[in-house]
């Protein structure tokens, strides 16, 4: 019992960081309609701000740590807006894969510019947030998992707050909608996805800074994997649908983590994209998404 | 077509892009030549190619043994060379990634023409030269790898360390011996032909001595996240952890060990052996153990002065295994050239197949008939952040 209860404790703070990575595919996917594959790569430079910071601020404090954390969030929220501005507001109107072949260019180049930059061999991540483990009996959890758990928690709440709450969370959720439709009504467009593209991007920020302060070992390509997972997630969620990635990232980071801790390891990823096929073949929309019939 | 044609019909009929290409060439050349001290006796330098992981997840394996190589050229160059000519190392960075080594491995034997091949790095690197080495006839030595299969069935393949099956051995009987253990779990990354291999000898050794392996796990190379099999493995309740892996993961295992309150001793092979793994697994490692083929604190005079030459040379950082072992290598391969007389791909590897009790840092090396080295093993702990040598082990 108390290792079923270790291992699913393993499993959503894993699960977490996928959930915050898999929000920022799904809010562009929303709003767009593309998948922004240089994604998983912010999230790398995130976990680079978070290093290069990190030997700034003292370590082991809880100012610095938050410091740390807010500033991958900007300085990732100001890239994921350079990218949209630069690379995917000239092609607005062309063929969706056409920005998607654009988007596998902007994740090559800011893959291979990092080892250009940070060089490719892996570095080891400062300790920037105390860190302590908490035990209940037999179940041990480390305050960094807690850290991740809340962390990621409070951002989804605050993103559930911003898209319903807000002026521009009802622009994004218009423009969603029908683009051509909230342009009319007076939505400037060019602001609200190149909003959704600072939020979404913030929010893999702070993903990277939670992955890295877990798993201390980081590099340019570091991103590809948890990115891939989280898109996964994304559409096992609904894509498009934010409670729905939260819930696909909670979900795939558990099974993963029942699997790794069983005898067939070795199958890991092949256990955990059986399931996202079994589930799309029951629900082709996701687990919360809605299938709706494209109009003619 | 045989009708001869003046110079200048000649090169008209050549292809303009190629000619500029000649040009450039023989230009370069003649700078090269103009640059190089040797000029003066125009001999024609010797070349080896070597190939290292040199940036990437392995790159601390790659960086070192490449020291280890250029110090033992610097000191062969010093001498005099070798038949009269220098030793030039030609090296290309395999990015530790899989299929990268066999692509530099083709452009050294096909364009650079090397007369010996030298790689470090991982079992799984040598796997990919090997085959490549044998087809060109050009003896090959691997410093690093360990896996038995590197050598197997190809007589131009070399290496100068021991092999897994001494290794895993060396393992078992630490385990049960010093550590005094019964019950040992398995960490094995699945993806590394090393650990696999290493696991393998390890579970046998381990269980004919009487000891029990309770749990096995598994993991794959680039794996972050190991709570799962770490949650698995202390249901188990063992005495301790083998992690057979290499050391990126085996530090971020053992910090993850020491989270989920795992207070057991963890202990890998040569894998494990880099200024980064204490530098990511940092208090989580401390009190592990690994084997390794020398320990820079013995008091052996060639263990002393390569100490010494290495620190006056880097910065006065101390040398981990793969440098010597390197270093070793590059010395048996110029002693083969000096031997044999000559770079001849078949003269050379007889020659190097001679090989019988070299002088080396990491102790006498002899080429046995399986063309690998025969030497001992020792285990190193970390203590107070530093690697510190515990027992010398023969199996």
């Amino acid at each position: 019992m108390s290792e079923f209860l270790q291992q699913l404790l393993n499993g959503l703070s894993l699960g977490a960081i996928y959930a915050l990575i898999a929000l920022g595919y799904t809010m562009v996917y929303g709003v767009l309609r593309f998948i922004n594959f240089a994604h998983s790569d912010v999230f790398m430079v995130g976990a680079f701000i978070g290093y290069y910071l990190g030997k700034l601020v003292p370590e082991n404090t809880v100012w610095g740590g938050l410091v740390v954390l807010l500033a991958a969030m900007i300085g990732c929220a100001v890239l994921g807006m350079v990218i949209e501005r630069l690379a995917y507001r000239p092609l607005r109107g062309a063929a969706t894969l056409n920005v998607l072949i654009t988007a596998i260019g902007v994740s090559l180049l800011l893959e291979y510019s990092g080892q250009v930059f940070f060089g490719a061999t892996p570095r080891t991540f400062p300790a920037v947030f105390p860190s302590s483990n908490y035990s209940f009996g037999s179940l041990v959890i480390s305050s960094n998992q807690i850290l991740v758990i809340v962390v990621a928690a409070l951002l989804m709440v605050a993103l559930q707050l911003i898209v319903y709450r807000t002026k521009i969370g009802t622009a994004m959720r218009a423009v969603s909608l029908n683009p051509k439709a909230a342009q009319l009504v007076g939505v400037n467009n060019d602001v609200v996805i190149s909003f959704t593209f600072g939020l979404g991007s913030a929010l893999a920020g702070a993903g990277g800074i939670l992955y890295a302060l877990n798993y201390p070992s980081i590099d340019p390509l570091m991103g590809v994997m948890p990115g891939l997972k989280a898109f996964v997630a994304a559409v096992l969620g609904g894509i498009g649908n934010i409670p729905g990635a939260a819930l696909g990232g909670l979900l795939l980071g558990t099974v993963e983590t029942f699997v790794n801790g069983s005898q067939w390891s070795t199958y890991k990823d092949a256990i955990a994209f059986a399931i996202l096929i079994i589930i799309l073949l029951f629900r082709p929309a996701g687990l919360l998404g809605k299938f709706t019939v494209e109009k003619v | 077509m045989l009708s001869p044609r003046s110079g200048e019909r000649q090169q008209a009929d050549f292809p303009r892009h190629l000619r500029l290409m000649r040009r450039t060439f023989s230009l370069s050349l003649a700078l090269l030549l103009l640059l190089s001290p040797s000029s003066a006796t125009a001999a024609e330098p010797i070349k080896l190619g070597e190939i290292e992981p040199l940036t990437g997840k392995e790159a601390a394996f790659g960086q070192q043994a490449h020291r280890g190589v250029r110090m033992a050229i610097a000191e062969i160059n010093a001498r005099g060379g070798v038949l009269g000519r220098p030793l030039v190392v030609v090296v290309e960075d395999n990015q530790s990634k899989p299929g990268d080594s066999a692509t530099v491995a083709k452009k050294l034997l096909s364009r650079e023409k090397v007369v010996a091949l030298l790689c470090g790095g991982t079992s799984s690197n040598c796997l990919e030269v090997a085959p490549l080495a044998q087809t060109a006839r050009i003896p090959f030595v691997a410093t690093t790898a360990t896996a038995p299969e590197v050598t197997e069935k190809r007589d131009y393949v070399f290496r100068s360390c021991f092999i897994d099956p001494f290794q895993g051995a060396v393992l078992a009987k630490f385990a049960t011996t010093t550590l005094k253990t019964k019950r040992v779990a398995i960490l094995t990354s699945v993806s590394a032909s090393y650990s696999v291999g290493l696991s393998k000898v390890f579970r046998e050794k381990f269980t004919a001595r009487g000891g029990v392996i309770p749990a096995e796990q598994k993991y794959s190379e680039g794996d972050k996240d190991f709570r799962a099999q770490l949650t698995a493995i202390k249901a188990a309740q063992v005495d301790a952890i083998a992690v057979t892996g290499f050391y990126t993961e085996a530090a971020l295992i053992c910090k993850q060990a020491r989270d989920l309150g795992l207070t057991i001793p963890i202990f890998g092979g040569d894998g494990w052996e880099a200024p980064e793994l204490i530098e990511i697994g940092g208090q989580a490692v401390e009190g592990t153990y690994y084997a390794s083929h020398y320990s820079s604190e013995s008091t052996a005079p060639e263990v002393r002065d390569f100490v010494k030459k290495y620190r006056a040379r880097y910065n006065g950082e101390t040398p981990d295994s793969m440098a010597p072992l390197a270093y070793d290598a590059t010395l048996i391969i110029a002693e083969a050239i000096a031997l044999a007389g000559t770079t001849d791909g078949p003269k050379l590897r007889d020659a190097l197949a001679a090989t019988k009790n070299f002088p080396g840092v990491t102790g006498r090396t002899s080429i046995d008939a399986a063309r690998n080295a025969t030497k001992s093993a020792v285990m190193i702990t970390v203590k107070n952040g530093k690697p510190t040598y515990v027992e010398t082990i023969d199996p």
